[in-house]
C-alpha cells in the first residue's frame, strides 16, 4: 500500500488524540440539518438487476446502520447484514505501533473483533467509500478478509474518489432509493453527552472521516488482485465505482 | 421516548440480573441483564438506560438502550434512534429509527399464507 500516493499524512496519531478526549467510543450521525444528495449508481444499477430476479440473498453492508438499506433487501427476502467497519475502527485499543514506532491500527485484533463470518457466505458486499477513509494499515487486510467471506462469483461494490477535493470529499453513508440511486448523507461524529455546569446537556460534534488516501486504477487493481474481475464505472462527482467478482 | 406504561412489569435501571429471566407478560426493562430473556407471547421493551447481553425470544422487542445478543421476535423488532444493537435478528417485522445502530443479521420470517 506504499506506493499509493498520500494526500493526508497518516491521520491514525490525530485521530486517535481526537478520540481519547472522550471516555467512550463514537457514534456516526448524519449531520444535523444536512441536506441528503441523490446520485445515479451504475455499479448499483448492475448489482440490482441481479438481486432483484433472485431470493434469499445474503448481503454485508459496511456502511452506517441504514433502516432504509434493510428495508430495501429485507423486502425483497434477502437477508443482510449491517456492520460499520469505519466506526469500529475508531476504537482505541487498536492503537499499536510497527517496528518502526510509527502508529498503526492492529489489523489482527481488528479482524478477530470484526468481519467474523464463514467462507464464502455473501453473495453481495457493499463496501461503499470504505477503502478511501478507513486507515491504511487496515485497508488490505480488510480486503483479504471480504475475498474470503465472498462466495465464488460474489460480487463486491465499493467507491473511490479520482482527486481530493478537500471539504468536498466529506464521508458519507448511502441509502438506496432505487434500482441504480443512492442517497448521500453526510457523517460527522458525536462524542458522548455530557452535562454541563448550568445542567445543560452537550454533546460534542467534530467533523467526519477525512479522506486518508486517492487511489488510482493501477492501486485499485492491486487492491483486489485476488479477484476474479474488476469493472470501473466513472462518475461525474470524481467517484470512480468499482464492482468487482470473486 | 416512550416510557413504561402503569401494571407494566418493570425492571429499574439500579437492577442487575445474571441468569435466565421468563415470564408470561409484558416486561420493561431499564437494568441491566446478562444470561437470557424468554417471553414468548408477550413484548419486552429495553429502555433507555437498559443494557442487555442476552439472546431474547419475545413476541415483540423494542429496544431504546443497549442489547448484545440475538434477537428472535415472533411478531415484530423495534430499534428506536437510541438503540445499540449487536446480534443477529429474525422476526417478521422490524422498524429501525435513523440513528440506531445494528451490528448484525436481519432476517425477515415469512409466514406462510393459509
Amino acid at each position: 500500500m506504499g506506493e499509493v500516493r498520500e494526500v493526508r499524512v497518516s491521520s491514525v496519531s490525530q485521530t486517535f488524540m481526537k478520540f481519547f478526549r472522550g471516555s467512550s467510543g463514537p457514534e456516526t450521525i448524519p449531520a444535523q440539518g444536512s441536506q441528503k444528495l441523490t446520485r445515479r449508481s451504475s455499479g448499483l444499477g448492475e448489482l440490482s438487476r441481479t438481486w432483484d430476479s433472485a431470493e434469499n440473498l445474503c448481503v454485508l453492508d459496511l456502511g452506517s446502520t441504514s433502516p432504509t438499506n434493510i428495508r430495501h433487501f429485507t423486502e425483497h427476502g434477502h437477508r443482510i447484514y449491517s456492520e460499520d467497519l469505519l466506526t469500529a475502527s475508531t476504537d482505541p485499543e487498536l492503537l499499536t505501533k510497527d517496528e518502526q514506532g510509527n502508529a498503526i491500527l492492529d489489523s489482527r485484533k481488528f479482524l478477530a473483533d470484526n468481519l467474523v463470518y464463514p467462507a464464502a457466505h455473501f453473495d453481495f458486499v457493499l463496501c461503499w467509500n470504505l477503502p478511501d477513509y478507513l486507515d491504511e494499515s487496515l485497508v488490505k487486510p480488510v480486503v483479504g478478509r471480504l475475498w474470503s467471506v465472498l462466495k465464488p462469483g460474489g460480487m463486491l461494490l465499493a467507491f473511490f474518489h479520482t482527486r481530493d477535493a478537500g471539504p468536498d470529499s466529506p464521508c458519507h453513508r448511502f441509502h438506496i432509493v432505487g434500482a441504480d440511486t443512492l442517497e448521500m448523507q453526510k457523517i460527522v461524529l458525536r462524542r458522548e453527552a455530557r452535562r454541563g455546569p448550568t445542567g445543560a446537556v452537550h454533546t460534542a460534534v467534530s467533523e467526519g472521516f477525512q479522506l486518508q488516501r486517492v487511489f488510482n486504477n493501477r492501486h485499485i487493481e492491486n487492491l483486489f488482485r485476488d479477484f476474479a474481475s474488476i469493472k470501473f464505472f466513472l462518475a461525474r462527482d470524481n467517484v470512480r465505482e468499482v464492482l468487482v467478482v470473486r | 421516548m416512550s416510557t413504561p406504561a402503569s401494571g407494566l412489569a418493570q425492571i429499574g435501571k439500579s437492577v442487575v440480573i445474571k441468569g435466565e429471566l421468563s415470564g408470561s407478560e409484558d416486561l420493561y426493562l431499564d437494568g441491566q441483564v446478562e444470561g437470557s430473556i424468554a417471553l414468548k407471547g408477550n413484548s419486552l421493551t429495553v429502555g433507555p438506560n437498559g443494557q442487555v447481553r442476552a439472546s431474547v425470544d419475545a413476541k415483540g422487542v423494542v429496544v431504546q438502550g443497549k442489547l448484545e445478543g440475538n434477537i428472535q421476535a415472533s411478531d415484530r423488532v423495534d430499534l428506536r434512534k437510541s438503540a445499540i444493537v449487536t446480534g443477529d435478528i429474525s422476526t417478521q417485522r422490524i422498524s429501525i429509527e435513523e440513528g440506531a445502530f445494528l451490528k448484525g443479521k436481519v432476517e425477515i420470517q415469512r409466514t406462510d399464507p393459509k
